[in-house]
């Protein structure tokens, strides 16, 4: 490259990277880059989540395709001075390779990507999310046109069909076969709905792929609207997400200023109108019967399928849902063929999944990988393994109604089948590394809560079943178990899983299920031993001083927010059992030469790491 | 054909509690007699709706909202240590504003910034990566900040 050769910026805008101040950032980097006068060699790009949300802020520099991770305010001058300037990248900001400690300058390069397969997510951190044009450059509309100018809807349907695109909110149903039976069933006013009411914890890909290429979602709710023949289409976005409903809002302004939503779009006889939903906050709303009573305005209660939406939906009209992922995917499927798709993943699951994976990971982010990865490469390969050099204990796929699967099945591959087999389900996307320091009990009743809360109440076995489920955990997770617990926890498992009416219910008890099934002997320690293994159980541990490594510095009086610790300078530092609410804050902010605080079990004598 | 405009108006009304919710921070009874009348409904059909989504509140918030997350990634990264931590240090349970109204304290679910975990948000600003010290000095800062302001209010 030649110091004078034009440079794009690209400067991610995400929700990740603007709680890191990337807004900040880019102003400042605007600022600087009109302070060296160097404006016509330069554009700046704001783009969407590039899904290395932990690295934020993310700066990339094209062409020579540099990253820049963690980047500072007081960076800047240096990027633009040296760089963007004279052409030479700032070796000292490169991204570093936890586990190498090898500096690596180019995007392509780091692992993190270099091991991805970006399908869905391709236009992300690629383009501008808020300039049309940008999408369009890369073969965005293309589908649409392809589809209302060539196509007829059955042909559109043959081509989803064909891709085997399975739908990525978690079930899993085929989407070009939901799109024939939407098409099929009679009834001149038909919907299409996008669910992006991502509310599974620890899931954030519909966030980011709304906020990153909010037209690649549009473009496949045009299309699934012309293939059933819908009037009108519904977005149901999470409250939670303001910066994604922002976006998807503008994206649909450019796209009906330039024709491409709304009367006969193209000059054909295709009309559509869009319309956005915010949720308001109630889990259940992610079920499909119960997300279609919201947006009629109603409390978001699932009913009994049959009839399913693609009958009766939304006011009783037949309605496709189709999660976010599913349609961006089938946006590029219709412009580059169905092969483009097929052509990657499984034989029963075809194309790629894409994954929140977050925890206790090295390298947390987006990533999008061929269906049938092993978890061992999306773990290790991509996520480079887990942080502090810590035991990988167990994964989690599915949010609350997924499972726990152990460290020994690292070699699965991830697919809609596999993880069924294991116990969980692919789910929409979440997947949580655990490792040694996660008690299994104590997530087993995280996610049981949270489904509890958020029981909607309409049917017993949920409603009832959780709640007895979650104080029979409490009791164990109190030291207060007997043996015949776990009997009882089973049996309640299968009456909830069998007995409830959508999938809050039913996939309520997987995370106990799963639980019992790989780590029941930490149930056993729990109730027999009255011992945490992990340490986490507050009932069953105690926070102590060790007065051989206290270095006497106070951090943990300081901080201590029940003022339960008493001590000074040369006298003991102690914890009063009685005061302390096990907060764990004089535990984090002992300096680590001294670890002084530790934990121990309430139940044994002597104190342990 | 459009849906009837009985049903279209009916499925404007969690917008409108959002639109409400927005303007005056949560959604005080007389808003509800006021909507039940423009829409024709009951008050009792407006509070059926309106109590099951969570992000309504009927109370009001307290100066400064903080929010903790509880989504998994900020669970398993030790969300729920800070929140009891948070809880003590500002002497209010979640749910719920402290008596001199300064602070209300909510457990949230997910964010989506679960890459930052575990992540707290304090009057609509996120911060990532949070840690008890980060808190703990943040609690330090707003508090200073209000004395300040009402310093300068009393001159």
């Amino acid at each position: 490259m030649t110091e004078d050769s034009k440079r794009t910026v690209f400067i991610c805008r995400g929700t990740g990277c603007e709680s890191s101040k990337s807004d900040v950032l880019h102003k400042i980097l605007e600022e600087e880059i009109k302070k060296q006068k160097i404006g016509k060699k330069v554009e700046i790009k704001k783009t969407g989540c590039h899904g290395f949300c932990q690295q934020g802020p993310i700066i990339a520099i094209e062409p020579e395709g540099t990253f820049y991770a963690m980047v500072k305010d007081s960076d800047i001058p240096k990027i633009v001075e040296s760089h963007l300037s004279k052409g030479e990248p700032v070796q000292d900001l490169y991204y570093v390779e936890p586990n190498t400690g090898e500096k690596i300058p180019k995007y392509d390069d780091i692992p993190f990507y270099s091991h991805q397969h970006r399908l869905i997510l391709r236009n992300c951190g690629e383009i501008d999310p808020e300039n049309i044009d940008d999408y369009i450059e890369r073969g965005g509309y293309d589908g649409l046109k392809r589809a209302i100018t060539e196509m007829t809807p059955e042909e559109v349907i043959e081509e989803v069909v064909n891709s085997g695109l399975r739908g990525r909110g978690g079930a899993g149903f085929p989407t070009g076969l939901k799109w024939k039976l939407g098409r099929n069933a009679p009834g001149d006013q038909k919907y299409v709905v996008c669910n992006a009411d991502e509310g599974d914890p620890g899931a954030f890909m519909d966030r980011s792929l709304l906020e990153a290429d909010p037209h690649s979602v549009l473009e496949g709710m045009l299309i699934a609207s012309y293939a059933i023949s819908a009037s009108d289409a519904y977005i149901y976005v999470r409250h939670e997400y303001p910066l994604a409903v922002e976006r998807f809002k503008k994206a649909l302004e450019d796209s009906t200023a330039r024709g491409l939503v709304g009367k006969n779009i193209l000059g054909t006889k295709f009309s559509i109108k869009i319309h956005i939903k915010e949720g308001a906050g109630a889990f259940v709303c992610g079920e499909e019967t119960a997300l279609l009573a919201s947006i009629e305005g109603k409390r978001g209660m699932p009913r009994p399928r049959p009839p399913y939406p693609t009958e009766s939906g939304l006011w009783g009209k037949p309605t496709v849902l189709n999660n976010t992922k599913s349609l961006a995917a089938t946006s590029a499927i219709i412009a580059k063929g169905a092969e483009w798709f097929s052509e990657v993943g499984t034989e029963k699951s075809k194309g790629t999944a894409v994954f929140a994976l977050t925890g206790k990971v090295e390298n947390s982010g987006l990533v999008e990988v061929p269906m049938g990865a092993t978890l061992r490469s999306i773990i290790y390969d991509i996520g480079g393994g887990i942080q502090d050099d810590a035991e990988f204990k167990a994964v989690q796929t599915g949010g609350p109604s997924g499972g726990c699967v152990p460290a020994d099945k690292i070699d699965m591959p991830v697919d809609y089948d596999s993880l069924t087999q294991a116990g969980t389900i692919m789910g929409s996307g979440g997947m949580i590394v655990m490792d040694e320091t996660t008690c299994m009990v104590d997530i087993a009743r995280y996610f049981l809560s949270f489904a509890q809360d958020e029981s909607c109440g309409k049917c017993a076995p949920c409603r009832i079943g959780t709640l007895q489920m979650l104080e029979t955990l409490d009791k164990i997770k109190a030291g207060n178990g007997e043996p015949r617990d776990i009997e009882t926890l089973a049996e309640l498992a299968i009456t909830v899983k069998e007995g409830s009416l959508c999938g809050l219910g039913q996939g309520a008890p997987n995370p106990i299920l799963t639980t019992l099934r790989y780590f029941l002997v930490e149930y056993e320690e729990h109730i027999n031993d009255k011992k945490c293994r992990a340490m986490v159980c507050t009932d069953l541990i105690r926070f102590e001083v060790d007065e051989k490594t206290c270095i006497y510095c106070g951090a943990c009086k300081r901080i201590c927010p029940a003022n339960a610790i008493t001590g000074e300078k040369d006298v003991m530092y102690v914890i009063d059992q009685d005061l302390c609410i096990k907060c764990a804050a004089c535990f984090e902010v002992c300096p680590p030469k001294a670890s002084a605080v530790v934990k121990a079990s309430a139940f044994e004598k002597g104190g342990a790491k | 054909m459009l849906e009837p405009s009985r049903e279209a108006l009916v499925s404007e009304l969690i917008s409108s509690l959002q639109k409400i919710q927005l303007r005056l921070g949560y959604i005080p009874q007389e808003a509800i007699r006021w909507l039940a009348e423009e829409m024709h409904l009951s008050e009792q059909d407006i509070y059926g709706v309106a109590t099951f989504y969570k992000n309504f509140r009927f109370t009001a918030p307290g100066k400064h909202q903080v929010k903790m997350c509880m989504g998994t990634a900020c669970f398993v990264q030790g969300g729920e240590s800070l929140l009891s931590a948070t809880t003590e240090r500002l002497g209010v349970e979640p749910g719920k504003t402290t008596e001199d109204g300064r602070y209300s304290l909510e457990r949230v679910a997910c964010l989506g910034c679960c890459a930052l975990a575990p992540v707290s948000v304090v009057d609509e600003e996120i911060h990532g990566k949070m840690n008890q010290r980060k808190m703990s000095r943040l609690f330090v800062q707003i508090d200073k900040k209000d004395r300040e302001e009402k310093k300068g209010k009393s001159k």
